[in-house]
């Protein structure tokens, strides 16, 4: 099924004010849902080659397996529905690509990425990531964080050694407690929410969140949600302006319509009509 | 490796490496760091340099040495003590990896990744070594990380020494030093723009007459689905930009065009058949 004509999606990255280079990458594709998010970190160029693998690899292998199969599909082995596993395993390709380059090559030793991903389907949304690049949803006018940060500090609040209050000026934000490339294998933390017409998604990478606070990202989005192309860059201005001390990227969906799978000869003839 | 700057009336004389165990400073020749000035002793102080510390002593000088303005027998330099003898002043700077809080604020925002497993060696590593040998192992680790980034526990956004905390949170559960200063946050959105406040006075329709402050980040203007703009506070000043509808704003009689654009003090706005007048308050 072709989401082109129900996702819209705008995206921008910028190095910020501070670095040279750019060691975030995005990359999205409409027609198959996918959205894909990574922050390189590594020295000289390995965290852009990294992050570089992460969203190639991601996006061209999903792109070549929707050609074959439905994200809706039951898996007969399994008798789940594969999006999911389908996900997984391709994260888990682009780790083990990442992890032999920087194992190879000694320029690109202990090279690695965050990662965040999000394949539309089915009304839903399937989201897996790692590290500290964050999703958030736009519903009915609030703003919600919905993934964790796998982090040092998201793991102090969470045993309730520090409160959100106390983070917001902690200095060991930058330690991620999992990454992908640093080990031989990883296993991405995978959900799935249910999405409505209206909802805007905002993939970043932590340049954005760490420089603007959420109620100025809230605002933008209220503000500028009829032009998504515009509350992108505008989202980067914002961090450029508070300071842009690391690369910020931003990728924003917006559902504009149901998009339910077409399941059985009926719905496919149905999905056709659309 | 430190060094001292020699200067006179504010002119820079010359800079000297301390790369010797010692390094003797006097006004007869034989000395490392030759002040040909009366007021300066024969051997009028020496500096000792044990690894990367380095310890100014006064050998008896008849006019004395300062530092900082204090006069001093032994001292124990630090990055940017000025050492004064007579008219001469020599500035102390320290090691090229400077103190920690320094250090640290430089590694900030670089995104690093812990590895459990390798926190967990580095843990048993620190404890088998005992208590007093903790500290060293501690430094140790951080080393390690250091030096081979292919299997250390760490990685890095650019490569540049790991802050020791990492290997401090794998031997103790509660990671927090006590002591460690607090940053700065890093986005202080209080931290407004010194540029004035700008506001907007509505000229036409039913609304002329009044006034709206532009005092949030990003203010939006005009109808919903018909014509809507977008003024942004920027630390450069104010600008419009368009968001929806068929045609951009107009500005004193010109369309705007997609790019934002920046607005000036009473600068006239046309938006969807309003007209308003930008202006700056104070």
């Amino acid at each position: 099924m072709d989401l082109s004509q129900v996702l819209e999606i705008a995206s921008c990255t910028d190095p910020g004010m501070v670095r040279s280079h750019n060691e975030d990458s995005i990359a999205s594709d409409p027609a198959s849902g996918l959205v894909v998010l990574a922050d390189g970190m590594g020295g000289y160029n390995a965290g852009e080659v990294a992050s570089g693998m992460a969203t190639t690899v991601i996006t061209t292998e999903i792109q070549q397996l929707l050609a074959k199969v439905k994200p809706y599909d039951i898996d007969p082995e399994s008798n789940k529905i594969i999006a999911g596993q389908l996900v997984r395993e391709q994260v888990m390709k682009a780790n083990a690509s990442i992890y032999h380059a920087a194992q190879s090559q000694p320029q690109y030793a202990g090279m690695g990425t965050t990662l965040v991903v999000c394949l539309f389907y089915d009304n839903k949304a399937l989201v897996a990531h790692l590290g500290d690049s964050r999703l958030y949803r736009m519903r009915d006018g609030t703003l919600k964080q919905i993934t964790r940060d796998h982090s040092l500090l998201q793991e102090q609040i969470d045993s309730g050694l520090i409160t959100a209050e106390q983070a917001k000026h902690a200095q060991h934000k930058n330690l991620v407690t999992k990454a992908l490339g640093i080990d031989p294998t990883v296993e991405p933390e995978i959900r799935e929410y249910e999405t409505r017409p209206g909802d805007i998604y905002l993939l970043c990478s932590d340049g954005l969140c760490d420089m603007v606070n959420d109620d100025d990202i809230s605002m933008t989005l209220e503000a500028l949600g009829a032009n998504l192309k515009l509350a992108a860059q505008q989202l980067v201005q914002m961090a450029n302006d508070n300071g842009g001390k690391d690369n910020v990227s931003v990728i924003l969906v917006r559902v504009q319509r149901e998009y339910p799978a077409a399941r059985g000869v009926v719905g496919k003839f149905l999905g056709w009509l659309k | 490796m430190a060094k001292l700057i020699l200067s006179m009336d504010g002119l820079v004389l010359k800079e000297i490496p301390l790369s010797k165990e010692r390094t003797t400073i006097g006004r007869k020749p034989h000395n490392d760091i030759q002040i040909d000035n009366l007021a300066v002793s024969g051997e009028h102080a020496v500096i000792v340099t044990i690894l990367n510390d380095c310890f100014l002593e006064d050998l008896g000088s008849t006019n004395g040495t300062l530092v900082n303005g204090n006069p001093v027998k032994k001292h124990f330099l630090q990055n940017n003590d000025v050492v004064e003898l007579g008219k001469y002043r020599l500035k102390f700077v320290g090691e090229a990896p400077v103190p920690a809080a320094t250090a640290e604020k430089a590694d900030f925002e670089k995104t690093m990744v812990l590895r459990p497993s390798a926190m967990k060696a580095q843990a048993e590593q620190a404890r088998a070594m005992g208590a007093g040998g903790a500290e060293a192992a501690r430094a140790a680790a951080a080393r390690q990380v250091a030096a081979s980034a292919a299997s250390a526990a760490t990685v890095e956004r650019e490569a540049k020494p790991a802050p020791a905390p990492i290997s401090a949170t794998a031997t103790t559960p509660t990671p927090i030093p006590a002591q460690a200063p607090a940053p700065a946050p890093a986005a202080p959105p209080a931290a407004k723009s010194p540029h004035p406040l700008g506001a907007i006075q509505i000229l036409s329709g039913g609304n002329a007459g009044k006034e709206l402050e532009l005092a949030k980040p990003l203010t939006t203007l005009g109808k919903p689905g018909v014509q809507v703009a977008v003024l942004t506070r920027r630390p450069q000043g104010y600008f419009i930009t368009h968001v929806e509808g068929a045609n951009p704003p107009v500005v004193n009689g010109q369309a705007i065009g997609t790019a934002p654009h920046a607005l000036k003090d009473h600068d006239v706005v046309e938006l969807a058949g309003v007209k308003m007048e930008f202006f700056l308050k104070g």
